[in-house]
């Protein structure tokens, strides 16, 4: 019964808030969509929490959408030891990158007068379940090894069930509490997301890759009108 | 041709008398806010001096601006391969201490201090923090060449001197140092914009106003590093960037922008420059030396027919093209050849020039007497306490001959006005120096009247910018009006 609210509802709230709240903020409170970057105040601690912190996080993730997109591949590739053993200490590397990462910038936020002034409680929070996400998912990654390929074999089917809307918890059912508690924090943490900065992910400036280096807007045009 | 119309600025450093009411004037109505109480986006700065923020001149730190490799222009602080890998930490941003922390004093401690032996003092407390701060530096810390020996001996611009030369503009009786009022260039090639990867800052079509739209920006910081100028600043308390706006509102109601009316000196003048704008990358892809000139050549003539057909094309207004016709800009860029732009060697072709002062007269030449008969009427030109070379690198991209050219003219319409009024000049010596200066006695009393005699009508020519057809373009005229007339009414929160 427990289970059953804890992974078969709480992801379904928890998408609901994600996209209810970030589409609409978007469309209200597009100011409030900001990186509320604090380079600007502390610019030397800045470099050591947040490059290791947001390159371990990339890596982290692109693996888990990666094993949630391709089980069947990942589990091929993983069939040659060799190639297990990359995967497995890419991903803890990664880990202990973001781990890293984040213990500095929690430091550097609490240690800093000028970075506390822009501190608000919701930055304690994401603060606090980062923190639990990542410490926990490290502890996954020593004390259970191999998680690239049972990732593949028992999360990927339930998460495909969740896309499915035919919710079957029976293949994560047995997994140990350490992974559980990832799984549920995971569902928290998308659905507090849209109140947070964690916001700025969603605004990655992908046009800048391929748009023209001036931009002009003349009354009338609603697109921005790339110049000559 | 690719005609555009532009919003242009010339601020006459002769007459500048550094006293900073631009300053407080655009301080008062934009940037007394939190998060923005260390910008100054019009600021006077003393020179030879480091400026705010501190060294900005320096490009080998800030990495600001454009330079040319292999043919083709590229920002130099970032491009959009490195954004990838510098997006979460920017190395070039400048930080707060590169300007100053903006404090206040806690006046309230000399009503709540306790009964004492001493008078109690209000003493400085952060801006950001609130705490009790010691203040080191500020804003014109090095003011009419404050702590030269640090400030004024690092100025940038001072390379190329001859040792003489800097030992020379701080010995005492012979220094000298002039002020340079600086906001946003509103530039033809801003490296701001292009830097955005949000794509969040613009140039406006119809005057060329650079803008940050700020319901797009991120806060990732690119604009920051990227203006050579530094003249776009992050408000660390919204998590935004911001910068002059040259008071568009204001122009838009045809009101001077704040800096300009408030000016005491009446430096400034404002009005309308024509472009072409399809030959920007072209000139910006230039030589150093030839820069200026060919910043210069991008300026259209509104007088000539085949212009005004290729702006009537373009949609540029009538009133619009009127007022290009009287701007006072076009004759002191274009026609007189007198003001030039700042730093062209960055690239961001920017559209505020200036008039390069000219130094103390020296007095003592001959007998105690200024030689007047002398056969070279420029000599103090070259032997100015303010060496030729020292405003080449500010405003000729560290060639003299633009500048040489500027102070020649502004020495002959003096001595030709001296001939005129004054009469210890000969007409005829006058003649001979306009005639040197590649000036008529027609075009020296121009220059004369609108340097001196100049009204608020004269330097200010504001064209007509239609507020209520991009109104009734974008929204119900009846909506507008019961709107705040410009920014937005959400909010600006920095969460949800």
């Amino acid at each position: 019964m427990f289970d059953t609210l804890l992974f078969g509802v709480l992801p379904y709230v928890a998408m609901f808030t994600f996209f209810l709240v970030t589409i609409q903020r978007y469309r209200q409170r597009s100011f409030s969509y900001s990186s509320l970057s604090s380079q600007f105040l502390e610019n030397r601690k800045h470099f050591w929490s947040l490059v290791p912190f947001h390159y371990g996080i990339l890596v982290v993730l692109t693996g888990h959408i990666v094993a949630f997109l391709f089980p069947r591949e990942l589990l091929a590739f993983n069939s040659r030891p060799v190639r297990l053993y990359i995967l497995e200490i890419a991903a803890l590397t990664g880990g202990l990158m973001t781990l890293v990462g984040l213990m500095s910038a929690i430091f550097r936020r609490a240690t800093t007068a000028k970075i506390r002034t822009v501190t608000t409680v919701s930055d304690w929070l994401v603060y606090a379940m980062l923190t639990l996400q990542v410490a926990n998912g490290v502890y996954v990654a020593v004390v259970h090894p191999w998680g690239s390929s049972w990732f593949a074999a028992s999360v990927s089917p339930y998460l495909w069930s969740l896309a499915r809307l035919t919710p079957d918890i029976t293949t994560i059912a047995p997994l140990p509490w350490g992974v559980k508690l990832h799984i549920v924090n995971a569902y928290l943490l998308i659905g507090f997301f849209p109140f947070t900065r964690l916001v700025h992910v969603l605004v990655i400036p992908n046009v800048y890759l391929w748009r023209k280096p001036q931009v002009v807007r003349w009354p009338g045009r609603s697109r921005p009108y790339p110049a000559a | 041709m690719n005609v555009r119309s532009q919003i242009s600025m010339v601020f006459h450093l002769d007459k500048c008398i550094g006293c900073h009411t631009c300053s407080v004037a655009c301080k008062n109505v934009w940037t007394d806010r939190k998060g923005a109480e260390y910008m100054w986006w019009n600021n006077v700065e003393t020179k030879p001096g480091t400026g705010y923020p501190t060294l900005w001149e320096d490009q080998e730190e800030y990495q600001g601006g454009w330079e040319v490799s292999d043919g083709k222009l590229r920002l130099k602080s970032t491009s959009k391969k490195k954004i990838v890998f510098n997006i979460f930490h920017n190395p070039h941003m400048p930080s707060i201490d590169d300007y100053y922390e903006p404090w206040t004093y806690n006046y309230e401690h000399l009503f709540d201090a306790p009964a004492g032996d001493d008078q109690p003092v209000a003493r400085p407390i952060s801006q950001i923090t609130g705490e009790l701060v010691q203040i080191e530096s500020g804003p014109n810390w090095d003011d009419d060449l404050g702590g030269s020996p640090v400030y004024a001996a690092n100025d940038p611009n001072l390379e190329g001197l001859s040792e003489e030369q800097r030992e020379q503009l701080s010995s005492v009786e012979r220094l000298v140092y002039f002020y340079l009022p600086r906001i946003c260039n509103h530039c033809l090639n801003p490296s701001c914009v292009a830097s955005c990867p949000s794509g969040a800052l613009y140039k406006r079509g119809q005057d060329g106003i650079v803008l940050v739209d700020q319901n797009r920006c991120r806060a990732w910081r690119s604009c920051i590093a990227a203006c050579p100028y530094k003249k776009v600043y992050y408000n660390w308390f919204a998590g935004k960037a911001e910068k002059c706006i040259l008071c568009y509102p204001r122009l838009e109601t045809g009101q001077a922008p704040a800096c300009f009316h408030s000016c005491v000196g009446r430096i400034r003048y404002l009005g309308v420059l024509l472009y072409d704008a399809s030959r920007i990358e072209e000139v910006a892809l230039k030589k150093d030396s030839e820069l200026v000139e060919a910043h210069r050549s991008l300026i259209l003539d509104p007088h000539d027919p085949e212009v005004i057909a290729a702006a009537r094309a373009a949609g540029i207004d009538e009133g619009v093209l009127e007022s290009a016709r009287k701007s006072p800009v076009f004759k002191f860029v274009k026609e007189w050849k007198m003001a030039l732009p700042p730093h062209i060697e960055y690239r961001t072709m920017p559209m505020l020039f200036y008039v390069p002062p000219l130094s103390p007269v020296i007095s003592s030449r001959v007998n105690g007497l200024v030689d007047f008969d002398s056969t070279d009427f420029f000599h103090d030109i070259d032997e100015s306490r303010v060496p030729v070379r020292f405003l080449a690198n500010l405003l000729g991209a560290g060639e003299e001959r633009e500048v040489r050219y500027a102070l020649r003219k502004q020495k002959a319409v003096r001595w030709w006005r001296r001939a005129q009024t004054a009469g210890d000049v000969s007409q005829e010596t006058a003649l001979r120096m306009l005639e040197e200066a590649d000036c008529t006695p027609e075009q020296a009393e121009a220059i004369y009247q609108l340097t001196s005699l100049c009204t608020f009508e004269d330097r200010f020519v504001i064209p007509p910018m239609h507020r209520e057809q991009v109104i009734e373009q974008r929204q119900s005229p009846r909506q507008a009006q019961s709107s705040a007339g410009f920014g937005f009414t959400t909010g600006t929160g920095r969460s949800i």
